[in-house]
């Protein structure tokens, strides 16, 4: 009887040590690179780091759910592109309203996530394989719908403007921080709503922790992994839509690799790669955590191969922690 | 509940044969056409048959705008000159294994000749030494290969082109001050020569001029973007902004423009695209380096079926290029180089 009960209460302080560990990094962060250069710390470049972390951080929320439910996608950023290029069909070549492009784009990401939980829980398709062949099949659409053509919103003016103008700026003069940073962390209350008070949060962590219990227990395991992928995907498709607004086009050769970069933001904010852990405050934290990182190497004009020598430390660091942890409850 | 996923699970089997097909149909638009004469041709790679000769074209990809321009070219002097060409290149432009992949597939139909812009300037070598055995003869375009077995290579001198970019910068700027570069990559031919060339010209001849930073972002739109806006933010004082090619420049001009410098940093890109070129109409850049990309389709299979026909060739074949800016953006002679 203590034993059961003691397990719950051990997994939530390791999973928040963690992420009191991301935190304190990331300060460290800050603060090393404030004192290295006086060009670090001012409200533009904090604003650069914001936006850089935008597209990166709304995939890392997603695909936090996935891989807490003990799976892996990575068809996310191709996904991503997708959606980008639908979005831009809709409103360039078919002429409809900006909201109906921005409801398509997110849509189409959905979509994908639907298909990779079909292929996943009812054709027990590994989800590593399946999402790799999703990534394959988004990509080629992505070309395939786009004509190989980027597609620019020059005649739709607001949704460049939507996302990079600041409703904040309009209020509060001097505080222009951009709409779709407040996306992001509008996206990131809600995807932590539901992973702490629905049950869809609940299931994913009950699919991570036991899948074979869930199942014994009466849990629709089958369904509730199709919503978990769907959820992915529509983070997946929002970002879509987030990437395209910013760049004023949807560029459908982009996005490959994207998903790394999401997955290391979940893992360094201590989202276990074997699942039943995460949470969205370590994710977005994570995802600060590449982004700054980045952003200051930059500063300092670090060589780029070795900014990515770094970003990699930081990831295998993040899953040593991760298996120290395990092992210290084993 | 089971139907609806059947159903749905063949409607995305039916997306992976989809995205295949479609994906294949649009790296080889002309290969079905081409397909059924090059294995007449494959008995007879000898001129003069009858049979059109057949010319793969390994490109270093293919879904890019720049990429799809030097196909029309190549697919112009395969109309005009009587040829049946395929043109393919791997998906992106780091995946030198799929090239040689191609490369060796397109041996194995024994072509009259091969069309091959090497991703890797050495990687192709082993592949182009059994090419010279069977007697294929190999032609270089875009990018060169460190061996002297293509008979010749059409490509844009593009040290000599950033250095002219390079200049231009130099007299924008009052020849002096902070200048910043971003490029594509630090590996490829292009990526390597670009830099040089530009840092060459202004360490030579602008001693008043330095380069404070010089960063990659992989030709991707948002890396660059994110990019260039660091450095702005590092260097305050930058007057000049070098984007080495069109995802760079792209980068550079989202930079800028997010940043609020628009008018204070003079922005000189290459190649072109839609975006750019709106940017140099409305003066946000100042202007860029546009290669010759329908000419370098062309040049490269006009040349190879000079060399199937025995006629000996120059080394190399410089297919020119071209500064423009918002004065002569739509001279006939620069608009029929540039692709939106």
């Amino acid at each position: 009887m203590n034993i059961t009960l003691a397990r719950p209460r051990a997994l939530v302080r390791s999973d928040a040590i963690q992420r009191l560990l991301a935190f304190g990094a990331l300060i460290v962060l800050i603060v090393v690179f404030s004192v290295a250069s006086p060009n670090f710390l001012q409200f533009n470049n904090i604003i650069g780091i914001l936006l850089a972390t935008a597209v990166n951080g709304v995939l890392a929320l997603g695909v936090t759910f996935v891989i807490i439910s003990g799976g892996i996608d990575l068809s996310i950023g191709t996904v991503m592109t997708l959606s980008a290029v639908m979005t831009g069909v809709l409103i360039t070549d078919m002429d409809l309203p900006v909201p109906v492009g921005i409801v398509g784009g997110i849509a189409t990401g959905g979509l994908a996530g639907v298909a990779n939980g079909i292929l996943i829980a009812r054709f027990h398709i590994p989800p590593f394989i399946a999402t790799l062949g999703m990534l394959n099949v988004a990509k080629g659409f992505a070309l395939v719908i786009s004509g190989l053509k980027p597609i620019y919103f020059n005649d739709n003016p607001e949704v460049n403007q939507g996302a990079m103008g600041s409703l904040i700026g309009s209020i509060i003069p001097g505080l222009a921080i951009p709409n779709i940073v407040l996306v992001l962390f509008g996206a990131a209350l809600v995807a932590s709503l539901v992973l702490s008070k629905t049950i869809l949060g609940r299931y994913t962590f009950a699919l991570g922790s036991n899948e074979e219990a869930s199942r014994l227990s009466g849990v629709s395991v089958d369904r509730w992994k199709i919503a978990v992928y769907t959820t992915c995907g529509l983070f997946a498709g929002l970002a879509g839509v987030l990437i395209a607004a910013r760049l004023n086009s949807a560029q459908p050769s982009l996005g490959q690799g994207y998903e790394l970069d999401a997955i290391a933001a979940a893992v360094i904010g201590g989202t276990s790669l074997s699942g039943g852990e995460g949470s969205i405050l370590g994710t977005v934290i994570g995802a600060f955590i590449i982004s700054t990182l980045t952003n200051g190497l930059r500063i300092l004009s670090v060589p780029q191969e070795w900014q990515i020598v770094v970003t990699g430390g930081i990831v295998i660091l993040a899953v040593y922690l991760d298996v120290v942890r395990r092992r210290q409850r084993a | 509940m089971r139907a609806t996923s059947r159903i749905l699970a063949v409607a995305a089997s039916m997306a992976i044969v989809l995205a295949a097909c479609s994906g294949g149909g649009a790296s080889n638009a002309p290969s079905s056409a081409a397909a059924p004469s090059a294995s007449s041709a494959g008995g007879s790679s000898s001129p003069g048959t009858g049979a059109k000769p057949y010319i793969p074209v390994i490109s270093k990809g293919f879904q890019h705008q720049f990429w799809q321009a030097v196909k029309s070219g190549a697919e112009k002097a395969a109309a005009d000159l009587n040829a049946e060409i395929t043109f393919e290149g791997p998906a992106s432009e780091s995946e030198v294994d799929k090239q040689i992949e191609m490369l060796q597939a397109a041996l194995d139909k024994k072509p009259a000749a091969i069309c091959l812009a090497a991703l890797d300037s050495k990687a192709a070598i082993p592949l182009l030494e059994r090419a010279k055995t069977e007697n294929i003869p190999v032609v270089g375009f875009d990018s060169g290969v460190d061996s002297d077995i293509p008979v010749t290579t059409a490509a844009t001198d593009n040290i000599a082109a950033a250095a002219e970019a390079a200049k231009k910068m130099a007299g924008l700027i009052g020849d002096a001050g902070e200048v910043a570069i971003i490029a594509h990559d630090q590996t490829s031919r292009t990526g390597i020569d670009r830099v040089k060339g530009f840092t060459d010209e202004i360490t030579a001849n602008h001693p008043n001029i330095t380069i404070v930073d010089t960063q990659y972002g992989g030709g991707d739109h948002l890396k660059s973007t994110d990019l260039a806006k660091t450095i702005i933010q590092a260097h305050p004082n930058l007057k000049g902004f070098f984007g080495a090619n069109e995802g760079s420049i792209i980068g550079v001009l989202n930079g800028v423009k997010e940043s609020g410098s628009e008018g204070k940093i003079t922005v000189i890109g290459y190649d072109s695209g839609k975006q750019q070129m709106d940017a140099i109409r409305a003066g946000t850049e100042a202007g860029a380096i546009t290669q010759d990309p329908i000419g370098i389709g062309y040049k490269c299979v006009e040349s190879a079926v000079k060399a199937i026909n025995g006629e000996t060739l120059p080394k190399t074949i410089d297919t020119g290029f071209h500064y423009y800016d918002k004065t002569n953006i739509d001279d006939p002679a620069i608009a029929a180089l540039l692709y939106e």
